[in-house]
């Protein structure tokens, strides 16, 4: 029988250039041309003023940690707890939920507002997800 | 909406709460539809209103033979309930219908009957969360608490001391599923569910329904039970994905919809004598005492850590011993409302003397959607 699997993205039309980057390991934000603002989940207008020109850029990849559980019971398939669900806010503005790596899954090594660079963890062909790691230096 | 012109007249839980493995979640909303138009003392024709959430209302009124004039079919999580009593008591006073009846029940437990959740892999959750590892609400309710924590410098033995102050009325309610004292260190040394939060900081896992029916408060009068009028309702949405809120620091939902019934029932915090707010988990009481404005965020845990929201406190608070020790079947907002209601009847087991107004304030999803009612039994 087979491992139970990581649930896996599917992408959508407005979403396919976020996938498209993280596969060419690039971490894609939107911005609004008319206004300036930075976003994400992805969509093809500004959800801070409405204009649908918006440019796609490569983003940072540096954040820090905004806050995160380490869950233990149930467990997700494809995760062996315990492990970190964090959200991390990037220098950009906008936060998203990751996994941390690279560091023990514990509130010790997880402080609150640690600097953070992002990785790249590819699940098959299709699918890379954007991970986090503590930076270095 | 004008305050005090819509009245709960009728209000029942299911005959039974906790483990119910003989009942469908479609019949135990038959159940607590037969109890509360039995408490009216009306008949199911004299229905012309209906709302429910999870189910449709069309499942729920052909199973019952009812015939509406008026459905909402509002399904925003656990707070749908206050927002069917907010758009109920619009529509009464609209004349759009004249008896509300709105239904909850959800075999959360037994699981006989429940319909599937799932997150469909090309959502924006199931994109941008599903593949994190959340899974269910233990995974992603408390993951705004540690920054809270941190902002307002709240300790882990007051976010601790929620969960014994509810069991200290749980205790005093027959109807509780968890009645044995517990204390501070015994939360912090039970089961770690997903780190802050340890099991007696989440949710019960049981079956069991509710439903309330509104009329107009002229018509409110000639029914047999005391009425309890709404003396004002708010409501919001923020968003599905706990990541993509504002701020961990508060809930937006939490702030547009309670302050709207304070504003509206006309009301300062120092008129209110019983107060729920939704505990799916132990951090939503210090948001709930923050957002609608009680005190300062940094005071909310040292608050209830020094007991004056426990029997006997200056502001009762979930004084049925809320979802993590009366009952919580998923969607936990009818339960709040049913206890609110007690309140104000006068008939509650952990009865609040001398009780005029009661705010009742509901979450739905994780921070996703919020309902706030305002009761109140004097006109
Ligand atoms: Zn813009």
């Amino acid at each position: 029988m087979a491992e139970p699997q990581r649930a896996r993205p599917k992408p959508t039309p407005e979403t396919q250039h976020f996938w498209e980057g993280t596969k060419a390991g690039e971490l894609r934000l939107q911005r609004c041309d008319a206004c300036a603002h930075v976003y994400f989940p992805p969509r093809p207008f500004c959800p801070s003023c409405a204009s649908r020109k918006v440019s796609i850029f490569k983003a940072s990849g540096k954040g820090f940690l905004y806050s995160y559980v380490i869950n233990h019971r149930p467990a997700a398939p494809g995760f062996t707890p315990p492990y970190a669900i964090a959200v991390v806010e990037l220098d950009e503005g906008p936060r998203m939920m990751s996994n941390i790596i690279d560091s023990p899954q514990t509130p010790e090594a997880l402080e609150l507002d640690m600097k953070l660079e992002v990785a790249f963890q590819k699940l098959d062909d299709n699918i890379t997800l954007p991970v986090f790691r503590p930076a270095k230096g | 909406m004008r305050r005090n012109q819509v009245a709960v007249v009728g209000a029942a839980e299911t005959t039974e709460l906790g483990v119910i493995p003989n009942m469908s979640q479609l019949q135990l909303h038959a159940d607590a539809a037969l109890n509360a138009i039995a408490d009216a003392e009306l008949k199911l024709s004299d229905i012309d209103g209906f709302a429910t959430a999870v189910e449709t209302p069309q499942q729920v009124c052909h199973y019952l033979g009812i015939t509406p004039t008026w459905v909402d079919g509002t399904s925003v999580g656990g707070c749908s309930f206050m927002l069917h009593v907010r758009h109920a008591a619009a529509a009464i006073e609209a004349g759009l219908c004249k008896t509300v009846l709105i239904t909850h029940a959800e075999s959360g437990k037994s699981m006989i009957g429940k319909l599937p959740r799932s997150i469909p892999a090309d959502s924006l959750q199931g994109q941008f969360e599903a593949p994190f590892g959340v899974y269910g609400p233990p995974s992603m309710f408390p993951i705004p608490v540690l920054r809270f924590m941190k902002t307002y410098g709240i300790t882990h033995e007051q976010l601790a001391s929620v969960a014994v102050v509810q069991r200290e009325w749980a205790a005093k309610n027959p109807r509780a599923m968890m009645k044995d004292p517990i204390t501070v260190a015994d939360v912090l040394n039970s089961r770690m569910i997903a780190y802050p939060f340890r099991l007696l900081q989440c949710c019960l896992v049981t079956d069991g329904g509710g439903a309330l029916i509104l009329t107009s408060a002229d018509r409110a009068k000639d029914f047999p039970r005391k009425p309890v009028y709404i003396m004002g309702t708010g409501e919001s949405v923020e968003t599905p994905m706990v990541s993509q809120m504002e701020t961990f620091n508060s809930s937006r939902a939490f702030k547009v919809a309670g302050p709207l019934a304070f504003k509206e029932a006309g009301i300062a915090h120092k008129d209110v004598d019983h107060l729920m707010i939704y505990d799916a988990f132990a951090h939503l009481p210090l948001f709930g005492l923050g957002d609608l404005g009680f005190m300062p965020y940094e005071e909310t845990g040292k608050f209830i850590a020094d007991g004056n929201t426990r029997p006997g406190g200056k502001l009762p608070l979930n004084t049925n011993g809320g979802g993590l020790s009366y009952m919580h079947s998923g969607m936990y907002g009818m339960y709040a409302l049913q206890e609110s209601v007690r309140q104000m009847r006068g008939i509650a087991p952990a009865q609040v003397a001398k009780a005029k107004i009661s705010v009742c304030h509901g979450v739905g999803g994780m921070f996703a959607a919020s309902g706030t009612i305002v009761f109140t039994n004097e006109r």
